[in-house]
């Protein structure tokens, strides 16, 4: 398994979770969890995916999801999980 | 599994709090280049280092953008040349002819500093020793990626008097060679007591000639994270200061030790250790110097900022060796002058001076670091100098180092600047007495007492 973990944060609408799940469902990525939650208007949100049906490079990924949060007026970043878990892990 | 909260921290850290890995460093033994014809031996020099590091930039600038931490700085570590260059170098044009097959291939792969360009004489010097040495000043002006680092000393061997006494000499023709840009060739030259063979930081990384073929160091920073991790624990007791830096030393780290596994995997190079140093930067926040203020000092420099340095030193090592299989180098805090920001602005006014500074270096990582001074500063004086701090390293049996930039044509109180992250700084005052008779004796100053444990 190979997982990744997303986080969204941006002002809160009708379906930024849709487009991200979309495009997550084009690129044959399977979403493992997600977790959010929402302070007055704005979202923050985190999902860990698994990218190993995913064909294509880590870069092309990261600025796909870039761009798909620009599209949405979120910041959306990219990264492999292991970091999170050697800094917040013993 | 993960908690949002812990995941925003790290984002936090990165881009609030100038987390970062400082520097990714590839070890180079060139002991299999050694040649007797120097034509042969810079053409194999050059195939082995940019064969070698071939992939070390894509790879580190790839690790970084996958777990979200950039790698500032990607660099190469060489054997000593002088045990490289003994053969065929027969005069210091020789050696600078080395320099420049070094920048070339630096330049090559793309890394911004390659350290090894060094002599380890802290016994005595051979005759290529002394030939490297003298060929410094002008190897550091034509080249712009080459870093070099001469050990004067050691608790094992004593200090090199002769060897100090030369670089005195060396450090002041190197600032002369470079005087149209304030001096910066002695921003590439450090000297060294006690130095660790495997330090992934520049000025003074070399491939030390028991190390393997090959190895991958990483230095760690972040000394922004330390002081806003400090901010929140204002009027505490100590036992919550020492707590605090030890749990953020521990996650710093673990981005180092992953960063340096991951590099080790992708490069099919072995992992050698992780540095876990608090290497300040110019941006604001990136500084040791705040780190002490937050400590409770109104600057660094007042009474009780060795006490401060010696509880953030040993608190960072704590917390950092639980987070790594094998640490090495330096590790601990730094404290250049010109690299960091409020340290600069607290020599500016007075409150740090080069004799505080020399004590700090007692319990810091390495030693007096960056420092500018007047460009009129006798040579025998910057012996001097160079003879106390290796004095400190000997006796106290760690590593100790002096990298001073007398800035040609200015005095007390004008700016040096010296650009990205070596930053700029106020000249700082050196004592006026004179130690010509003390330095000029020759000879060794013997081991302490001490180094005798067989």
């Amino acid at each position: 398994m190979n997982r990744i973990i997303i986080t969204l944060v941006g002002k809160d609408r009708v379906g930024l979770i849709a487009t991200m799940c979309n495009y997550l469902a084009q690129n044959n990525i399977n979403i493992l969890d997600i977790k959010q939650t929402t302070v007055q208007e704005y979202i923050n949100m985190m999902m860990i995916v698994d990218i190993d049906g995913f064909q294509g490079v880590f870069s092309d990924l990261a600025s796909g999801l870039e761009s798909v949060g620009e599209s949405i007026g979120c910041i959306v970043k990219a990264h492999r999980e292991d970091i999170f878990n050697m800094m917040h892990r013993i | 599994m993960i908690e949002l909260g812990e995941v925003l921290e790290t984002y936090e850290m990165v881009s609030n709090e100038n987390l970062d890995v400082r520097t990714i460093t590839m070890g180079i033994s060139l002991l299999d280049c050694i040649d007797p014809d120097l034509d042969r031996l810079c053409e194999k020099v050059y195939t082995k280092i940019t064969e070698s590091a071939r992939d070390l930039v894509t790879v580190g600038d790839s690790i970084g953008l996958e777990y979200g931490v950039p790698v500032i700085n990607k660099r190469i570590s060489i054997t000593p040349a002088a045990i490289v260059g003994g053969a065929a170098c027969r005069c210091p044009d020789d050696f600078v002819e080395l320099a420049k097959t070094l920048d070339r291939a630096a330049k090559e792969v793309g890394v911004n500093f390659i350290g090894g360009y060094s002599a380890l004489v802290q016994k005595g010097m051979t005759e290529a020793d002394r030939n490297l040495i003298e060929s410094i000043p002008k190897a550091l002006a034509c080249t712009d990626c080459v870093c070099s680092s001469i050990s004067l000393g050691s608790t094992r061997t004593g200090i090199n008097m002769d060897a100090v006494r030369l670089m005195g000499d060396i450090v002041v023709r190197t600032a002369e060679e470079t005087r149209d840009s304030d001096s910066i060739g002695c921003a590439k030259l450090v000297v060294f007591c006690n130095p660790p063979d495997d330090n992934p930081f520049m000025a003074g990384a070399f491939h030390g000639v028991t190390e393997a073929d090959r190895i991958i160091n990483v230095g760690v920073s972040g000394p922004g994270v330390v002081k806003t991790a400090l901010s929140k624990v204002h009027g505490e007791s100590f036992e919550v200061l020492c707590e605090t830096i030890k749990k953020t030393a521990f996650k710093v780290t673990r981005v180092g030790q992953l960063f340096a596994k991951e590099a080790s995997r992708r490069l099919n190079v072995p992992f050698g250790i992780v540095d876990l140093s608090l290497a300040p930067t110019p941006a604001v926040g990136d500084s040791i110097a705040d780190i002490l203020h937050e400590m409770g000092l109104e600057y660094a420099g007042a009474p009780g900022t060795t006490a401060a340095l010696a509880i953030l030193n040993d608190q960072v090592k704590k917390g950092g060796v639980m987070a790594s299989s094998y640490v090495g180098g330096l590790s601990g805090a730094f404290i250049p002058v010109t690299e960091d920001r409020s340290m600069a602005e607290a020599a500016a006014i007075g409150a740090l001076t080069l004799e505080k500074l020399e004590a700090m270096t007692c319990v810091c990582s390495v030693g007096l670091d960056m420092i500018a001074i007047p460009g009129d500063t006798p040579a025998t004086t910057i012996s001097g100098i160079i003879a106390d701090e290796m004095a400190i390293g000997m006796v106290n049996q760690k590593t100790t180092a002096v990298r001073l930039i007398p800035v040609i044509g200015k005095g007390v109180g004008d700016f040096a600047e010296f650009g990205g992250l070596l930053g700029e700084a106020q000249i700082m005052p050196v004592n006026r007495y004179g130690c010509a008779g003390f330095v000029n004796r020759g000879g060794r100053i013997p081991a302490p007492i001490h180094s005798f444990k067989n």
